[in-house]
């Protein structure tokens, strides 16, 4: 099977959210980078899936150059080679909304032909939770989301799907197919040394933005983000200070006087 | 003929109550504008769900209808609803924001170029903006797990689709109207749909229930390690609690899965819920923000639970909650 799993590289959970002059995104100075987390599964997927049936994973991610970094992670777990489309600075894919990149990565992948298309199924910054599902319109296959187990079949897939309040559902479809992985279902790898090793070796072919654009029609967004901001409280929280007994105290204090639950 | 389609969505044979709460904020919509709000649903014409239908009445109910509908797929809803869009044109088209509209409305929208903007929380209408006028709403949402707010707008002239997150709108208290139902029946094919879906289950019996539990204990990432948890497990025995947990605790098998608060576990409204080392993405928020007490322990002080906490402590919660288990335990004993 020809896989090919496309993973985004998103600001690392705990990091300090500031917003940044253009008041569109945060600041990017001293913040850490990581794989996103439904993607890490969704990789993971993949290379059970070759390791079970042969072929060859095809890691796609776009950003600028700080994402060779999460590429080569992915190498290094595995992977064979990579597309990476590349921004040439923080805002040039910012300027496209979700319907945009989704053209660009179709166009960076549709002459792989590949049997399978897997992405996390959604982005720990953004949280579009839509890129999936728009890459398998515009490359005219049929998809499922928030997939937890996938299993091979003569005629295709049979998946295991979550859906909400606990339940789940099977579904069964045929190949080529994309697929947008729920975290969780297993257990994510660690790199080995001797990954790490072979990942330097390993093809990673660089395609700018600027030329897939050039090839995309349809570019322009029709969604557009105007501003961001740091979110107003809902409730007024009171912040109960002092030692962590102090607080504690005044705590208990609150839930059997004031909640009358205690 | 520019209008708002709502389009709901039936869970367990009824129309869910997500999709009273996108209806609201199709009327909100409308109202701004003058536009006439139009829901469709899929059902046939004479189906009794449609006499539970809710909130302020619509202009036209479309019962959408097709033997290929009878279970959901992508590809047969998306091309249902896209006729009835073709059909109606509408100006929004408005979702609850569920697991099933996430996996078709972004394929339905992309049919006609657009972008689903989902998981909207807010509607800011700019005062004095003409019905026909290309930026009329603001829509907000939230980025980085909740952390950030974000202010969208949609361009152009064609049809904006939106989701709308649960709990962001109030369903309409029940006004009279008039109400016309009109079946709808698209042409599908059944080679065009792809995917053979199986019949949702569960995957065992639960053996807890949260939801009549008064106080919740619930644990997040910031536990750390499995090792840790005896130590919430000690304050949620000191407070005869159930023990809950965010998404990542369950997932990484540390407790089980029916343990698990949130949009894709259980949503729970007890008298106190206590979120320790729980960030607070909205995935997590939407399955207890309407608990009548919410504690946050978190040593970030800009996490987005105590956005919704009425108390909050910012500390390490290693050398919180064990005071606080003891502070328990002294005014129980």
């Amino acid at each position: 099977m020809k896989i090919i799993v496309a993973i985004k590289q998103v600001p690392e959970r705990d990091a300090r959210i500031r917003i940044d002059s253009t008041g569109k995104w945060i600041d990017l100075n001293d913040v850490e980078f990581a794989m996103n987390e439904s993607d890490a599964y969704a990789l993971e997927e993949a290379l059970q899936l070759k390791e079970a049936h042969g072929g060859e994973v095809i890691v796609l991610s776009a950003g600028p150059e700080r994402v060779g970094k999460t590429i080569r992670e992915a190498l290094a777990k595995g992977a064979d080679r990579a597309i990476h489309i590349q921004s040439s600075d923080e805002t040039e894919l910012a300027a496209y909304d979700a319907l945009g990149v989704a053209r660009l990565l179709a166009a960076a992948v549709k002459d792989e032909n590949a049997d399978l298309i897997l992405t996390g199924l959604q982005s720990d910054d953004l949280g579009l939770g839509q890129t999936g599902v728009i890459l398998a319109e515009l490359l005219s296959l049929p998809h499922a989301t928030l997939i937890l187990k996938i299993e091979k079949t003569d005629t295709g897939l049979k998946l295991l799907r979550e859906l909400e309040d606990g339940w789940f559902q099977h579904l069964e479809l045929p190949l080529p197919a994309v697929l947008t992985i729920q975290s969780g279902n297993t257990k994510l790898r660690y790199a080995t040394l001797m990954g790490i090793k072979k990942a330097k070796t390993k093809e990673v072919s660089v395609v700018s933005v600027a030329d897939l654009a050039a090839k995309s029609e349809h570019l322009k967004p029709v969604v557009v983000l105007e501003a961001v901001k740091l979110p107003h409280k809902q409730r007024t929280t009171q912040i109960l200070g002092g030692t962590p007994a102090e607080a504690a105290a005044a705590l208990v204090e609150k839930l059997q006087f004031e909640v009358r639950a205690i | 003929m520019s209008s708002v389609l709502v389009i709901l969505e039936i869970k367990d044979r009824q129309i869910s109550r997500l999709s009273w709460e996108a209806m609201a904020a199709g009327h909100a919509l409308g109202e701004g504008r003058g536009l006439p709000v139009d829901i469709a649903l899929v059902a046939s014409r004479d189906n009794p769900i449609l006499q539970t239908i809710q909130g302020k009445a619509p202009r036209n109910v479309y019962a959408i209808d097709h033997t290929l509908l009878h279970d959901y797929t992508a590809d047969g809803y998306t091309t249902a609803c896209a006729q009835l869009i073709e059909h109606i044109k509408p100006t929004y088209v408005v979702f609850p924001h569920t697991y099933q509209v996430r996996d078709f409305a972004p394929k339905l929208a992309t049919r006609f170029n657009q972008v689903l903007i989902s998981d909207v929380t807010g509607i800011e209408t700019h005062a004095g903006a003409a019905p026909e006028s290309p930026v009329p709403s603001t829509f907000i949402r939230q980025l980085l797990q909740g952390k950030l707010n974000a202010a969208y707008q949609h361009t152009g002239t064609g049809v904006c689709f939106l989701s709308i997150q649960a709990g962001a709108f109030r369903a309409d208290e029940p006004e009279a109207g008039t109400t016309t139902v009109e079946p709808f029946l698209p042409k599908l094919e059944a080679s065009e749909i792809r995917v053979q879906p199986g019949e949702p289950f569960r995957a065992s019996a639960q053996t807890v229930d949260l939801g009549s539990a008064a106080i919740l204990v619930s644990v997040g990432r910031g536990i750390k390690e499995e090792a840790n948890l005896p130590i919430v497990q000690e304050l949620a025995t000191a407070l005869g609690a159930e023990l809950a947990a965010s998404r990542p605790i369950c997932d990484a098998g540390w407790l089980p899965m029916e343990r698990q608060v949130g949009s894709s576990g259980q949503t729970v409204a007890p008298k106190v819920y206590l979120a320790i080392g729980i960030s607070g993405a909205i995935q997590h928020l939407v399955g207890m923000k309407s608990s009548q007490c919410i504690v946050a322990i978190n040593r970030d002080e800009n996490a987005p639970i105590f956005e919704v906490a009425d108390y909050g402590i910012v500390g390490d919660l290693f050398e919180v909650v064990p005071a606080l288990t003891a502070a328990v335990r002294k005014v129980r004993a």
